[in-house]
């Protein structure tokens, strides 16, 4: 499927179908950290259409083996790719039964190749991923974006939470957050990203993985005030505005 | 029963006159040398149980692996010479996760054996390949329920509920058709399979054996793993005493 006819260049129009140009169905941003036990990671259920919000279900996490979990934003059908060859990976790690297993580590360099050969064949699976684990008590946290640019870090976050959430991430983040306190943070960040950004969806999951394994809780809704003195009466200096 | 059949056993495309493709029945000779590979279908999975003869003390345990998941459902236990083993293995790994790429569920047991008898029987039609030189003994639990299917050189395959192949293949049978299957759990199927594989091991042609035995039943929540540790000892320990008991009649 990825073979150009010869007469073909690299950028011509009808090898363009064999390959991403634009993302269709996209979540937004997802934001982790680590604390004390692991990693925590929080991710909205909105699958925008372009700026239509069309799907307000979707799971933008997932575990992956035992010891990792994947969140991804960007297009939703790479991620299900995504995770279809992860299954592949983890299934013959398995079978392998020999008493090892893969971890966060190897996991996020697996995608960083997936990733970064795509995109040298200027057909990128257009996804950030985010991938957080723990294994043998270590911490783990890292990042792939669309063009393989990976990397690891104390909290990472993709698309919008970059501008919106690292900042207050690199103020208030320090080590061995407890977990009220991880969940608190995060909760600040994707409250101030649910103001500010459009594709934003007032229904969320927060998961945490450990040594003990991973669980993704029920999706749940953030309290938003709207009660400022400046939204109720807005025409008050423009009469006829709205 | 051996016959030479001079003239007509130089390739797998020839018969001879009395119809049988000599190769083949050659290829399953080399099956019946290797240490024994049982497998039974309780009521609620399968258990595979192979006699791994050591062939060297220097050997770690745990090592030279007879039997291999083929899916997260199923596994296959193999007797014959080991390197065609692994090949078949890979082969019928591949198999598996064709399909589920292709139809999004897990591939039916039944539909593994036919894609792994299938390969083993092309193996079966052209001069330049030859047979492969081992029977596999596939386990697997699915919507169907439990199943199990043996593949042998020929390209065979059959579902059975109990099979046996290798040196003791005939002992273990009879031993086998003792059983009541039918109302055995697979945790008593692992004591009995134990039984079987200590019961058939000829002490005197071979010196050393490790006991390899793996399951995929409701209590394994239907994934194919090896036996638990301490019911694997307590299989080994329950079967060197009935050997004992056996001896001391």
């Amino acid at each position: 499927m990825d073979q150009k006819p010869f007469s073909q260049g690299l950028l011509s129009s009808e090898a363009d179908s064999q390959r991403t140009l634009y993302p269709y169905v996209t979540g937004t941003s997802v934001v982790a950290l680590k604390y004390k036990d692991g990693i925590l990671m929080a991710a909205d259920m909105g699958g925008s259409y372009g700026s239509t919000l069309r799907y307000k279900s979707v799971e933008r996490m997932k575990s992956i083996g035992k010891h990792s979990l994947l969140g991804a934003s960007g297009e939703l059908s790479d991620f299900q790719e995504i995770l279809s060859y992860l299954d592949e990976l983890i299934l013959y790690d398995n079978m392998w039964d020999d008493g090892n297993s893969l971890g966060p580590k190897e996991v996020h360099s697996y995608l960083t190749r997936v990733m970064y050969n795509r995109r040298n064949k200027f057909n990128p699976l257009w996804s950030s991923l985010v991938l957080g684990g723990v294994k043998n008590g270590e911490k783990y946290l890292g990042m792939v974006s669309m063009i393989g640019v990976h990397f690891e870090d104390n909290h990472v976050a993709t698309g919008f939470g970059n501008h919106l959430a690292r900042p207050i991430l690199r103020e208030e983040w320090h080590e061995n957050l407890s977990f009220e306190d991880g969940v608190k943070l995060l909760e600040k960040c994707m409250r101030v990203l649910l103001y500010r950004d459009r594709s934003a969806v007032n229904k969320l999951q927060i998961a945490k993985i450990t040594e003990e394994g991973v669980t993704v809780s029920q999706p749940y809704s953030l309290k938003t005030f709207w009660g400022f003195s400046a939204f109720s009466n807005p025409t008050v200096g423009a009469e006829g505005s709205w | 029963m051996s016959s030479i059949g001079t003239g007509y056993d130089l390739s797998v495309t020839t018969f001879s006159p009395d119809g049988r493709v000599f190769q083949i029945e050659y290829a399953a000779k080399a099956v019946d040398n290797s240490g024994t590979a049982i497998g039974i279908k309780c009521k609620d999975g399968v258990v595979l149980g192979v006699e791994k003869l050591i062939t060297s003390k220097m050997m770690l345990p745990g090592s030279n692996r007879r039997i291999h998941s083929a899916h997260r459902h199923s596994g296959m236990a193999v007797a014959g010479l080991a390197a065609d083993g692994r090949q078949i293995v890979a082969r019928t790994k591949s198999e598996a996760t064709n399909y589920e790429s292709t139809y999004g569920e897990a591939i039916p047991v039944k539909e593994l054996a036919d894609r792994v008898a299938s390969y083993v029987h092309l193996c079966t039609l052209y001069w330049w390949l030859r047979p492969f030189g081992c029977g596999v003994i596939l386990g697997g639990y699915d919507r169907d329920g439990p199943q199990l299917y043996m593949v042998e050189p020929s390209g065979i395959s059959y579902r059975y509920f109990g099979a046996a192949i290798g040196k003791g293949k005939q002992a273990a049978k009879t031993e086998i058709e003792k059983l009541k299957l039918s109302e055995m759990t697979c945790r008593e199927g692992v004591m009995e399979v134990a039984k079987i594989i200590y019961k058939v091991h000829d002490e005197a042609k071979d010196k050393a054996f490790e006991l390899e035995m793996s399951w995929v039943c409701d209590e394994s929540k239907r994934q194919h793993e090896k036996v638990p540790e301490e019911l694997l000892e307590e299989a080994k320990a329950a079967a060197r005493l009935a050997l004992e008991e056996m001896d001391a009649d």
